[in-house]
């Protein structure tokens, strides 16, 4: 066993199950989206493209590209949350979860992305 | 390739960047559950994500705004306490193992290596690649600056790469340091670039010569190889594989020293060609026959014995430690002692040949002291020491890197000179005599740059379309000065080579043929007066008969009426 390969797989597993349990619920219900959540899926995420960073395989760089889509879509959503509800001072209102969720949506279709290629990776492991 | 120390950097900074990530978000997690105070002391709810992360964002990077957007409750300020001490952790952290890595050698070097390989890729004239740039190297390398022609360096020890960046070359040089054996680094230094006329291999190391001479027969095929061997073993091996020159600069100096013998004008001859252009005139040696005493029988000696004998000098060989030695005179030539045993009071010559400078001038000195009337041939071995040896000022002086910089020079320049010199075997020696008087003229007190041009489309295109349409013109039109065509160009045509037709020293009656070779001698403002001449249509022109045209559609026009007869 590869301690290096556990940490790896954890972590993209975890930023793939935050994202999807922020996701997850009625799209327009802010009270069904825990804002904790977002945020930590949004840390998760970042964790997980850092890991990437180095690898110079094929699947290393689609790794890292996929990550980077999932941390710009959840910091565009973060960026949403923050405006909504500190700067125009609308608040959570059905349309802006709406958006910040679908925002999120992105990024997990992202991490899904990102779940597979891992377990392409693993399938093809010859070690 | 390009990119490597791109991923070098984010590798590194894997670790730094989350433990940063990670901090950040302890950080920003906790503010948003800690309770906050109102204006009035009552409790408050707790900061929001943007403002926890805007108040960590300011904190971290020791801003420091101040309690944003309300005054802190004491729990705040108690957490926030932990924050600071964590976050400047990780800040640093991260900063630390970045000037590590910018300090770090491998890292440097991947950053020197993309440099060179980029400024190698961009190079956009022919130029040469010079592997091993020690005494002989730099030696060429000046001279090839000298003729504005472009190189590139491969030489092992960093310290002299870092001194070729000093020197001020007119044109920026890439050097890298980095071993030429390895085939990697020669395509690196642009073995393969479509520009790259020749290499060649004068590094100090016998076997680095192989190795780099036969990875170029290999990858590179239609490029020549200008090699440098010490040893008969190692010259017959890179002729096995066609490397194409060969310099030997043993058996080089004892052809010229034995050619000095037999044949000094015809010497004297191939020396003022051979020799580094626009350099002070060598003084023509006189070495003469009789019975010499050879010091030192190495494979310097071994080439000289051999060249020497065929021409009636006896030589009696002094080395303890050479098997081929005369065994029974005891030293090495250094005491007084050992040269009278050699027999100095009927000797005309004495070589100091063996591989130690000190001893090479001990044996000199000692040997001119016993006997002032006698022949001194010096072998120089390192350039540091060269004060010594002209302070003596020996007869003849043989320096290994001068002899392989002067031929890698005169075959790399001018291909055309290697057949003149085969012509020139062939005259005898009052021919050669008055060539040599000629060519001593042409630029008072420095050797002439003997250089070719090729009257083709592509080198010398005004010369080239004259002699193809309209006016064919003989050899003596055309050496006149481009500036004032009353006066004659100083310079000696040595040869014209057409299509394996070889005319030595025409006359200026020599019609000229489009695709001529020319070969000529002329000091080097001469030479880009004349190819300026052969190459701008217009001072041909002016060269050929006078006429000052513009070379304007209009202008050809209006002349053309002019030149019309009036009905």
């Amino acid at each position: 066993m590869n301690l290096e390969k556990v940490i790896f797989g954890f972590f993209i597993v975890l930023a793939a199950t935050l994202n999807f349990g922020f996701f997850i619920g009625d799209i327009e219900r802010p009270e069904l989206h825990n804002v904790y959540e977002l945020a930590a899926a949004l840390i998760v995420s970042m964790i997980a493209t850092a890991l990437k960073f180095g690898d110079r395989t094929q699947i290393g760089a689609i790794h890292l590209s996929t990550s980077l889509v999932a941390d710009l879509q959840l910091i565009a959503a973060a960026l949403t949350w923050g405006i909504a509800v500190h700067i125009t001072g609308v608040g959570m209102t059905p349309h802006v979860t709406s958006s910040v969720v679908s925002l999120s949506g992105g990024a997990l279709f992202a991490n899904v992305v990102s779940v597979i290629i891992l377990i392409v990776e693993t399938v093809m492991l010859r070690r | 390739m390009g990119n490597s120390a791109f991923f070098l950097v984010l590798r590194r900074m894997r670790a730094p960047i989350i433990v940063l990530i990670v901090i950040y978000g302890i950080a920003v997690i906790g503010l948003t559950l800690v309770p906050g105070v109102n204006a009035e002391g009552q409790p408050a709810a707790p900061l929001s994500f943007f403002h926890a992360f805007y108040f960590i964002s300011y904190t971290a990077t020791t801003i420091g705004f101040g309690e944003i957007p309300n005054a802190f409750s004491d729990a705040q300020r108690l957490w926030v306490t932990v924050c600071i001490y964590l976050t400047v952790v990780g800040w640093s952290y991260s900063v630390v193992t970045l000037i590590a890595l910018l300090q770090d050698k491998s890292f440097q070097n991947t950053l020197t290596t993309n440099r060179f390989a980029r400024r190698v890729r961009l190079l956009k004239e022919p130029f040469y690649l010079i592997c091993g740039c020690g005494e002989t190297g730099s030696l060429i390398a000046h001279n090839l600056d000298r003729i504005n022609q472009a190189f590139v360096v491969i030489e092992k020890d960093e310290l002299r790469v870092q001194e070729l960046d000093l020197q001020d070359f007119k044109t920026d040089t890439p050097a890298l340091a980095a071993d030429a054996r390895l085939p990697d680094n020669l395509l690196l230094a642009g073995l393969k670039h479509p520009k790259c006329r020749g290499v060649l291999a004068v590094t100090n190391d016998e076997q680095s010569n192989l190795a780099i001479a036969i990875a170029v027969r290999l990858l590179n095929p239609d490029i020549p190889v200008i090699a440098r061997a010490r040893s008969p073993a190692v010259k017959a091996n890179m002729a096995s594989f066609g490397t194409d020159h060969i310099i030997n600069p043993f058996e080089r100096f004892a052809d010229h020293l034995s050619l000095a013998v037999a044949a000094p004008e015809r010497f004297r001859l191939i020396e003022l060609l051979t020799s580094l252009p626009e350099t002070p005139i060598p003084e023509p040696h006189r070495p003469p026959a009789g019975h010499w005493i050879l010091c030192g029988y190495g494979r310097f000696g071994q080439a000289l014995a051999d060249r020497l004998q065929p021409t009636g000098i006896t030589l009696t060989i002094v080395d303890p430690g050479a098997a081929g030695a005369d065994q029974s005179i005891t030293g090495d030539g250094t005491e007084a002692e050992t040269l009278r045993q050699a027999g100095i009071d009927k000797a005309s010559g004495i070589i100091a040949g063996s591989d130690n400078d000190v001893n090479n001038l001990s044996i000199a000195v000692t040997a001119a002291e016993l006997k002032p009337s006698l022949f001194v041939v010096l072998r120089q071995n390192h350039n540091a020491n060269t004060p010594l040896f002209e302070a003596y000022h020996a007869d003849f002086a043989m320096v290994p890197s001068r002899i392989v910089a002067q031929e890698c020079i005169a075959i790399l320049t001018t291909p055309l000179l290697a057949r003149f010199l085969v012509e020139v075997r062939k005259r005898d020696e009052a021919w050669s005599g008055q060539l040599v008087g000629r060519l001593q003229g042409l630029c008072d007190g420095l050797t002439p740059t003997v250089w070719g041009i090729r009257l083709n489309i592509s080198e010398a295109p005004a010369a080239w379309h004259a002699l193809m349409h309209d006016k064919p013109f003989r050899l003596g039109d055309i050496l006149l000065d481009g500036t004032d065509r009353s006066r004659r160009l100083d310079l000696v045509v040595l040869m014209v080579d057409r299509a394996e037709d070889c005319h030595l020293l025409p006359d200026d009656d020599f019609r000229l043929a489009a695709g001529d070779h020319l070969l000529l001698a002329s000091p080097l403002s001469v030479l880009r007066n004349l190819k300026f001449s052969l190459q701008n249509a217009n001072e041909l022109d002016y060269v050929l008969d006078g006429k000052e045209t513009s070379g304007t559609w209009l202008g050809r026009l209006l002349n053309a009426r002019l030149a019309q007869p009036r009905p």
